[in-house]
């Protein structure tokens, strides 16, 4: 029997981390954020990263721990306006950036995790972002070639698992972790309670665990970023 | 008077129809679900999320239930979840009918600039770029000018843009515009606004 779970984020990271690697990390804002292997990456030290995610975190959150550590060189992100220590970084040209508009970062790793190289899209047609990018005409209409990303290790947090990999989302944490987990060479996942084997519907599995191949139960905070109510009165 | 922002956001409002999908952009955009009254329309929030219902009852918010604003949401009796490449195979799919943006710029051929101002703060076109060139009607709501004073509305685009040829319709505080061959069509003036007065304020080719 293949052990996939782990003990701690630290032991699940044990042996997979090197400078200068490429992680995908799923997450949006700090929504479904892997958030305990980011805090065991920032312990570990590495440094030299490249991650793709769509987000970077705010300050103190989320990727943002790993940016005041100065741990990262590049991100690969669709949007970054929350966190003011990557602006200072990025504009004092100590960190790399790569905008990818949402829909193809997502679809780079859903591509690079099923053996796909590249897909043409019309998402930027006629933008900044088909700079230096193939483009190929389709029944009168143009399309751009973006690569699928294959990275050397996925981060995730996922709902539930069992011991096996297979992995529930709850909400909208879904997001970008299904895509980010396919995409990377080793997938670590992080969840809030790993469940004993056939306690999940198997037709409710959300991503099957031959995508995941370590595994930790962790501890989160789940922080709310933007939080907007209305009183019972106005409901 | 030209139309205000809540006035902007119902005649946007106007625009959908029953069993549409819509995905509304952050800003004015996401006031025009205020007034869709009676018609079956299901929001869809890019981050993952059909079906998008209200702000949270105070004390009821769930960190794992957010749009693509960050901010706290609820889910409806007919509310569906997946993940990104899901989300944006629908909109690059053509399957959401509609979106309905804010912008800083739109040309009279329909280009569409909304995600950065060179030498400023860049933050990111999240999924602008790929809703405006997936959905199947892409609905401006802006203001007719800027803080300047200067026409939004224009011959060409000065900023990077988000989508070449992508916007259908522009509503702006005067009126109504259509992109059509050879400049903007006015289908609708604002109440108390003349066609003199949206003359003098568009630098766009204004054709009838």
């Amino acid at each position: 029997m293949v052990k996939k779970v782990y003990g701690s984020a630290a032991e699940a990271l044990e042996g997979v981390l090197f400078d200068g690697m490429f992680i995908a990390a799923g997450g949006f804002g700090l929504c479904g954020i892997p958030e305990n292997l980011i805090a065991a990456i920032r312990d570990a030290g590495t440094k030299d990263l490249t991650v793709a995610s769509n987000n970077a975190g705010v300050d103190d959150f989320g990727l943002g721990v790993l940016l005041a550590t100065r741990q990262v060189k590049k991100m690969i992100s669709s949007y970054v306006g929350e966190n003011a220590e990557f602006m200072r970084q990025y504009l004092s040209g100590e960190l790399e950036l790569e905008f990818n508009p949402q829909g193809t970062l997502a679809e780079r790793m859903r591509a690079g995790g099923a053996g796909i190289p590249g897909f043409y899209t019309k998402t930027g047609v006629g933008t900044v972002i088909a700079d230096g990018k193939e483009v190929k005409n389709f029944d009168g209409q143009d399309y751009i070639l973006e690569r699928g990303i294959v990275a050397d290790l996925s981060i995730v947090k996922a709902w539930k698992a069992d011991d096996t990999g297979n992995l529930v989302f709850r909400k909208t944490s879904r997001n970008f972790n299904p895509p980010a987990a396919t995409c990377g060479k080793i997938c670590v996942a992080e969840v809030e309670e790993i469940v004993p084997r056939g306690s999940l519907n198997p037709d409710e599995i959300h991503l099957p665990g031959i995508y995941v191949h370590r595994l930790v139960q962790g501890q989160h905070e789940k922080r709310i970023e933007q939080r907007t109510v209305r009183t019972r009165e106005e409901a | 008077m030209p139309w205000d922002r809540n006035q902007m956001a119902a005649r946007a409002a106007e625009e959908l129809e029953d069993g549409m999908y819509v995905n509304l952009g952050i800003g004015i955009p996401t006031l025009v679900a205020n007034y869709v009254g009676d018609k079956d329309i299901t929001l869809q929030s890019e981050n993952g999320m059909l079906g998008m219902g209200p702000f949270p009852i105070d004390g009821e918010e769930d960190a794992d239930v957010i749009n693509a604003g960050k901010q706290t949401i609820t889910e409806l009796d007919r509310t569906s979840y997946f993940d990104s490449a899901q989300s944006f195979a629908m909109i690059r799919g053509g399957k959401i009918a509609a979106a309905v943006l804010g912008a800083m710029e739109v040309a009279e051929n329909g280009d569409l600039a909304n995600w950065m101002i060179p030498g400023k703060l860049v933050k990111g076109m999240g999924g602008a770029m790929d809703l405006v060139a997936g959905v199947g009607r892409v609905i401006v709501i802006m203001d007719h000018a800027n803080k300047k004073g200067e026409s939004k509305l224009l011959k060409e685009c000065t900023l990077p843009l988000t989508g070449k040829g992508v916007v259908d319709r522009i509503i702006t505080g005067l009126g109504v515009f259509d992109v059509v061959p050879g400049g903007l069509k006015v289908v609708e003036i604002a109440d108390g606004v003349t066609m003199a007065d949206i003359e003098a304020a568009t630098e766009a080719t204004l054709v009838a």
